[in-house]
């Protein structure tokens, strides 16, 4: 370790003594019910909020019909979960590519837009089924590291069903009525399940008696991906979802950016191990993988990590 | 590393950043031409169309 690294780490250590006395405050915020909310969570549960504002669909099992509808929203949010005030845009884009066979502009441009603009901080950031998971993923029961021989593979899974079963099926396979099903929302989505599925059936009776074999897959598929979210972090994240794959092609251009300062890192891989996408942080920051959570920004003491809007020359 | 090295590896970055800047930019404007097209076309309409009703298929029922 070089001297200059040693002085660094040092200097951490010495930040952890003087900030003693606000570890104290924290501690004892702590024991009476107190907990410092991150600025990610907080972030989350308003986006969260915000996507599903509609609250008369929770009560009476309806869904908003209004003209925000035309607008897709970036993260991966039902068109049919009760509350739902925007489009989803994989649902969009199946539906765009199988409905009338042409380009699909619009859905297209606003998930470039979204992802040029933010890359995958949306799935960090604004993601409502990112939220479920890393709550999932805070219950107490032992963390699994995926070995790298099986989650590096498993990741470009992703891309597959993207391509596959986004846009390649919707484009160019029909069923013998000619109607094009949303591949993807139809076997996989969990957020559909999730957010559409469940709360339609509890909230609409009528729907209930319409549930078979389709319905079973489906909520066999969202419980193995939230049983898994306790023990692997994000793994629909890392794995599964169409979306993150598209907006990772983004993530090195897009306008918001990870700054890693190697003059300032002490390599302690704090910031490593706190990430929930095992991104190689010290090395490929803006990595195809990266979520822009803001977890090793948090954690680097020796404040190596910044993001903002602008990239510094 | 010498001034003159440190200097040239600084240019390489400077060129690098340009390029990036103008595949953002580029990027962007394409974004943007793209959603006008699709309302040009009034592709938002289809969009709605499918997203107030609820699609059986996306809840596991279709």
């Amino acid at each position: 370790m070089s001297g200059m690294h040693r002085d660094r780490m040092n200097a951490g250590r010495q930040n952890d003594t003087d900030g003693q006395g606000a570890g104290r405050k924290d501690a004892s915020r702590q024991s009476r019910g107190f907990r410092r909310i991150s600025f990610q969570r907080v972030v989350q549960l308003l986006s969260a909020a915000l996507v599903n504002g509609y609250v008369v669909g929770f009560q009476k099992g309806t869904i908003f019909t209004g003209k925000s509808k035309a607008i897709c929203v970036p993260v991966l949010n039902c068109y049919s979960c009760p509350g739902a005030l925007g489009a989803c845009p994989i649902g969009s884009l199946q539906e765009a590519l199988g409905g009338r066979h042409h380009f699909p502009f619009y859905v297209l441009g606003s998930l470039m837009l979204f992802g040029i603009v933010l890359g995958r901080a949306v799935c960090g950031l604004l993601c409502p089924f990112g939220l479920v998971q890393d709550l999932l993923y805070k219950i107490p029961v032992p963390k699994w590291k995926v070995p790298g021989r099986i989650d590096k593979p498993a990741r470009f899974l992703k891309y597959v069903i993207l391509v596959v079963l986004v846009i390649f099926l919707p484009a160019f396979l029909a069923t013998k009525t000619g109607i094009v099903p949303p591949y993807f929302c139809k076997y996989i989505c969990p957020a559909g399940t999730l957010g559409g599925g469940i709360l339609q059936m509890i909230a609409n009776p009528a729907l209930r008696k319409l549930a078979g074999a389709l319905f079973s897959w489906k909520v066999l598929v969202m419980v193995v991906i939230l049983a898994a979210s306790m023990f692997i972090s994000r793994p629909f994240c890392r794995y599964l979802c169409p979306l993150g794959a598209f907006y990772s092609v983004f993530n090195r251009f897009s306008f918001y950016q990870m700054h890693f300062e190697e003059s300032a890192c002490v390599a302690c891989k704090q910031c490593e191990n706190a990430c929930p996408m095992a991104v190689e942080v010290t090395k490929d920051i803006n990595g195809q993988e990266c979520i822009r959570c803001g977890k090793c920004k948090t954690v680097c003491r020796a404040g190596a990590i910044t993001s903002d809007f602008v990239r510094k020359s | 590393m010498s001034e003159s090295e440190m200097g040239k590896s600084g240019m390489k970055k400077d060129k690098l950043v340009g390029k990036e800047n103008m595949v953002r930019i580029g990027v962007l404007f394409t974004s943007i031409v793209f959603i006008a097209i699709g309302i040009m076309r009034q592709e938002h309409l289809e969009v709605l169309q499918k997203a107030v009703r609820i699609c059986l298929e996306c809840i596991g029922i279709g």
